[in-house]
Order: C-alpha cells, then sequence, then structure tokens
C-alpha cells in the first residue's frame, strides 16, 4: 500500500498541469454537490429545534377529490388535524401550528415585518429550541387564549436593539398587545416546523370557525412517535381513519393524506403526477441521484481521458510489474487507488471550499440565517461522493492499463 | 529446469505472417548459465520472452521446472512471480520510486507483511553493493548502479531462473565486466539457472554454453 500511494503522489506531482486540472474539476463538482448536499442535509436530518424529527411524522397536506376532476388540495385544516391526527392511539405526542406567514410587529409605533407562527403547547414539548430568555409557549397559553410571544433573538435585536431584555416587554401584532415571555435562538428557514421569528398561541389569532372548518386551512400537525417501529402503525392507522371520513361537501367524495417525514413530504410536493402516488418518494431520490450523477458525468470524463493518456507513459512500468508477477486484478487496483487519490484530494479541496461558500451564504442570505454547516455527517457523504467518482473513473483507464500485453508494455506500449 | 520442444512463434498481422522461430528445441538444465547470440531480429528476444512466460508460442511445449506451461494467464502470473527473474537492456526501473521500492516490486504481488519485503529488498541490495543507496533514485544512479538496481530486484524473490535481455547492453566494458562478475556469482553461490541473451562475445564465452540462432532457427 505504501509502496502504491508513494507513487500514487509522484505521478500527480509529476504532471502538474493534468493535475491541477482534475483537482479543479474534482474539487469544484465535489464543491456544488458538496453545497447542496448541506442544504439536503440541514433540511432533512434531524437538527435543533427539530431534533427529534427521527421520530416525528408530518401531517402536511390533505386531497379533497371529487368526480370529474374535481379537487382541492392543500394544508389541513385545524379541525381535521385535531379530529384525525390528534387523537392517533400510540402516538407519544401531536402538535398543530400554523404555516408561517408574513405579519408587522409594532413597537413604540415603528413597524417591523416579521414570520409568525400561532401554536398549540404540545408544539414546544415536540421541538426543542433554544432558550436565550424565559419560557415556552403551553396548553394553557393557548387554551385561555393568553396574550403572550416568543420571539427569536434576532426579533428581539430588530425590535429592542442591543442588549436589552426582552422578557416581559410588550409588543403589539394584529393590533394586539402581546407579552414576550421567551426568547430562543434564531431558527434556519429550512426547518419546515421549526422556522419563524414570533410564535403566539394558536387561539389568540385563529379565525372564527377554525374548530370546524374541514376543508381550508393553513396548519400543519407534527406526530412524535415513541419509536421509528411505530411508523408503520401509526401510518395504518391514519389511512384507516382518513378511508373512512365521508366529507360533507358534496362536490367531493373521497380524501387523500397521508403521515410523512420530511424527506417524504419533499418528495410528494416535488414529484409530478398524484401527489399521494408512493411512488413520488423514489421518484424524487432517483430524480436527484441522477441529477448527481450526470453533474459528475463530465470530471468524470476527464478524468478517464487523462488516465488513458498516461498508460503510454507508464507502459514500461506496466511491463515490468508484469514481468514480475502482477496478476491484473492487483494492476487494476493500482491504478484505481491512484485515482481514488486524486480524487479525495480533489474532495478535500473541495470540502473546505464548500466550507468558505456555506459561510458566505449563511452571512448574506438572510432566511438562511445561519443554519448551514459542515459535520461529520456531510464529511462521511463527501467521502462517498470521491470514493464513488474515483472508482467509477478510475476502472476504465486502469482495465486499459492491466490488458497491455508485457512484451509491447516493455517495448514502449501498445494499446 | 527449462524445457523447449519443437517451438514455433508465428507473428501475424493482417497483412503479413513472420516466422519468428522454428522448431526451436532447447534443455537448459538447473543450475546452468547460457547465453544465447546471434545477429539482430535471428528471435533471441523472442525466445527469452518464451522462457520467461511474457509471450506465447504458436507451437511445441514449453517446461518450466518440470511443469508444461499452457495454463491461464493468472497462473502464468504466479509462475513468473515465484520462479522468474527479468533483467533488461534498458533496466526498466521506475522512476518515481525508490532504489528500495523498486527492488520491492515482485514481493508485491506476494503475500508478505512490509517489514519482511523491506528486510529482503535491502537484503538483495546488499547483495549487489548497493545497500547505501537505498534511499536514492534512480536517476540520481550511474548506467551500472541502474543494472545493478535491477538484478536487486530480479532475485529479490529468489526466483530460481535469471534470464537477462543484453543486461551489458548499455553499459562501458568496465560496467560491463561488473555486471557479468554478479552474474557469475549468482550462479555459483545461488546455483540460479540463467540465461542471457547477448551480443557480446567475451561474455558469451564467460558462460557454460552458447545457443546460435540464425533466422529464427537454432543453428549451435
Amino acid at each position: 500500500m505504501r509502496n502504491y500511494l508513494t507513487l500514487a503522489l509522484k505521478v500527480l506531482t509529476r504532471r502538474k498541469f493534468f493535475t491541477f486540472i482534475s483537482l479543479f474539476g474534482v474539487s469544484v463538482t465535489l464543491l456544488v454537490l458538496m453545497v447542496f448536499t448541506a442544504i439536503a442535509d440541514n433540511v432533512f436530518s434531524p437538527r435543533a429545534p427539530e431534533s427529534r424529527f427521527d421520530r416525528v411524522l408530518c401531517a402536511y397536506a390533505v386531497g379533497w377529490y371529487g368526480d370529474g376532476g374535481t379537487s382541492h388540495s392543500g394544508w389541513p385544516s385545524y379541525a381535521f388535524l385535531d379530529k384525525y391526527v390528534r387523537t392517533l392511539p400510540g402516538a407519544e405526542k401531536v402538535a398543530v401550528f400554523t404555516t408561517p406567514e408574513g405579519t408587522a410587529i409594532y413597537k413604540d409605533g415603528r413597524r417591523t415585518d416579521a414570520i409568525l407562527r400561532t401554536t398549540d403547547g404540545e408544539y414546544w414539548r415536540i421541538l426543542d429550541f433554544r432558550f436565550l430568555e424565559g419560557r415556552a409557549l403551553t396548553n394553557a397559553d393557548d387554551t385561555q387564549g393568553a396574550y403572550v410571544a416568543v420571539i427569536t433573538d434576532k426579533l428581539r435585536e430588530q425590535l429592542f436593539g442591543g442588549k436589552v431584555k426582552a422578557e416581559g416587554q410588550t409588543i403589539s401584532i394584529d393590533g394586539r398587545p402581546f407579552r414576550v415571555v421567551g426568547v430562543v435562538k434564531r431558527v434556519p428557514a429550512m426547518r419546515l416546523a421549526g422556522y419563524a421569528d414570533v410564535w403566539v398561541p394558536l387561539r389568540t389569532l385563529a379565525p372564527s370557525g377554525f374548530e370546524t372548518e374541514m376543508l381550508n386551512g393553513h396548519y400543519q400537525g407534527i406526530v412524535l412517535a415513541k419509536s421509528r417501529a411505530d411508523f408503520p402503525r401509526l401510518r395504518r392507522e391514519f389511512a384507516t381513519r382518513i378511508a373512512a371520513i365521508k366529507p360533507i361537501d358534496p362536490r367531493f367524495t373521497t380524501v387523500k393524506s397521508s403521515l410523512d417525514t420530511t424527506f417524504q413530504f419533499f418528495a410528494r410536493m416535488f414529484a409530478p403526477g398524484n401527489q399521494y402516488d408512493p411512488n413520488r418518494v423514489l421518484f424524487t431520490a432517483s430524480f436527484f441521484s441522477i441529477l448527481a450523477l450526470l453533474f459528475m458525468a463530465l470530471p468524470a470524463l476527464n478524468l478517464v481521458i487523462i488516465g488513458l493518456s498516461r498508460i503510454l507513459e507508464r507502459s514500461s512500468e506496466i511491463g515490468v510489474r508484469k514481468a514480475f508477477g502482477a496478476p491484473r486484478g492487483a494492476l487494476i487496483r493500482q491504478f484505481v487507488l491512484e485515482n481514488l487519490v486524486l480524487t479525495f484530494l480533489g474532495a478535500l479541496i473541495g470540502f473546505v471550499l464548500s466550507g468558505i461558500v456555506l459561510a458566505i451564504l449563511n452571512g448574506t442570505v438572510p432566511i438562511v440565517n445561519g443554519g448551514l454547516d459542515l459535520n461529520v455527517r456531510i464529511f462521511f457523504y463527501a467521502m462517498l461522493i470521491a470514493a464513488f467518482f474515483g472508482v467509477v473513473s478510475g476502472l476504465y483507464p486502469a482495465w486499459r492499463m492491466s490488458r497491455l500485453h508485457p512484451v509491447a508494455a516493455l517495448r514502449g506500449g501498445v494499446l | 529446469m527449462i524445457k523447449l520442444e519443437n517451438i514455433d512463434k508465428v507473428y501475424r498481422t493482417a497483412r503479413v505472417e513472420t516466422l519468428a522461430l522454428h522448431n526451436i528445441n532447447l534443455d537448459v538444465p538447473s543450475g546452468e548459465f547460457v547465453s544465447v547470440m546471434g545477429p539482430s531480429g535471428c528471435g533471441k528476444s523472442t525466445l527469452l520472452n518464451l522462457i520467461g512466460l511474457l509471450d506465447r508460442p504458436t507451437a511445441g511445449t514449453l517446461a518450466i521446472d518440470g511443469q508444461n506451461v499452457e495454463t491461464s494467464e493468472r497462473k502464468l502470473a504466479r509462475v513468473r512471480n515465484e520462479k522468474l527473474g527479468f533483467v533488461f537492456q534498458t533496466f526498466h526501473l521506475v522512476p518515481d520510486l525508490k532504489v528500495i521500492d523498486n527492488v520491492e516490486i515482485p514481493l508485491l504481488y506476494r503475500k508478505m507483511s512490509g517489514a519482511q519485503r523491506r528486510k529482503l529488498a535491502a537484503a538483495a541490495l546488499d547483495r549487489v553493493g548497493l545497500s547505501s543507496r537505498m534511499q536514492h533514485f534512480p536517476t540520481q544512479l550511474s548506467g551500472g548502479q541502474q543494472q545493478r538496481v535491477a538484478i536487486a530486484r530480479a532475485i529479490v524473490g529468489k526466483p530460481r531462473i535469471l534470464l537477462a535481455d543484453e543486461p551489458t547492453g548499455n553499459l562501458d566494458s568496465a560496467m560491463g565486466d561488473e555486471i557479468m562478475d554478479i552474474l557469475h556469482e549468482l550462479n555459483r553461490e545461488e546455483k540460479t539457472t540463467i540465461v542471457m541473451v547477448t551480443h557480446d562475445d567475451r561474455f558469451a564465452r564467460r558462460t557454460d554454453r552458447i545457443v546460435r540462432l540464425f533466422d529464427g532457427r537454432r543453428v549451435a
């Protein structure tokens, strides 16, 4: 191994221009893939305040279908979630809250635009916000319709300036005075359940009739299972309940909805065709995998061509190795390993570059809220991509090298 | 140790058929030092390539160490690794590897620890008097020294047969003598069977026997 690695590094330094081109191609490709991976990881992996989302199922969509193509599809209503999701047996906790929407907050006559959610108390027991001041909203706050609010540190800065304590202060939302009871660390916009600037109890701003309106809504529901092993059972139970619904609205005959992980929900929204087709997850996963592969194809071809051009240069060495008994498999392994050294170097450079790009995105794109980062998991993905890339682009030149006739190779190489 | 019976080698291209060797019979007993001579293009190197299992005869049988070698490429590679050592006219050292790493190459294809490989390579270099040059690169050595490294590489796996294709062809006479002395020493002390292709009558006369080829046929 040491022998091969030494040689691999030597070969890289021998033709610096080719090495530079190869490394540039690999690192830029991996840079782009890493940035997308980091964004995907931020959206789909359980991260604060959605740390428990590895065992959370989301009820974010419902569709009402009638004869003759009539349909109504969108966010569920409060009544729908309250009746069919909140009461699911075996769920550890269920929370209902509104989708994020823009609002204007007034403090001392000055307007500040912010993203608002209204939530029940359970929301705060499933999500784990980092509190900088005060407390979370409770079920009592909700049932009593208490005019209390939790805000982010970012909004605190905007409303109160520098180091002023926000807890106990009053702000005006929708013309009503809310007392700030807690301040949490800001949340990236990629958190489909966690993102907002200000949270207030659900009932304080709920429209009239929200507890009975079944069709329209802009609510989200989340179900915390005791473990992932409970997912199939919860889904089965939910499906049974949905199938039994008889829509009151005469235009509709059937209802479709499902309990999804965050990725499944994204896949449902992304893929074309019937939103409730179970193959949409597969479609979306395949679509992005193929896109990534196509994106890698160009630098991979570049590596293949450079690898092939190096065969002639290395023919004497190949001849010697064959003469001294190298089996073809050993030669293939050697040249693929050399390619892997190149792609791993490229991956490391790409990883460092993507760290810089993410830092820039964090600093310049406001909705990101500093949420993008690199971690061990993304580094592992990077290495996995680099390994795949290295093996795929190294295999063909290596195979061609291993097929050289030893006598021809010793003479100077004839392919 | 080496037995060739009725060996033919024909090179075919789309238009031309060239008979490189015809009806070659040769028996080299264990421990013999044989030189192969003949004018350019007479088939000397082809013969050596066949004995070295780098190429296959068109007809006839070839036995190494009592075993017929009409077998898979994988098995041929194993025989080359375990029983044969090669010395080439142009040395064929890997320029990017240090002397010691070059010598280790044949051992890379055996099940052996790195430390053991290192030890054997160092011993082989010691055998050719180049212990002090282990950490040098080939280009930092003279032609004679490079050929000694190539000999160390050829003998590191303790092969019973050494095949040398004009090993002194690229060296001046003093260096050529030095290389021949090493080969004779190996033949004498290790009982290594050696087949050497050479143009130099002076070196050929020092060997046990001279095999002469002319136009692909054996004439002596």
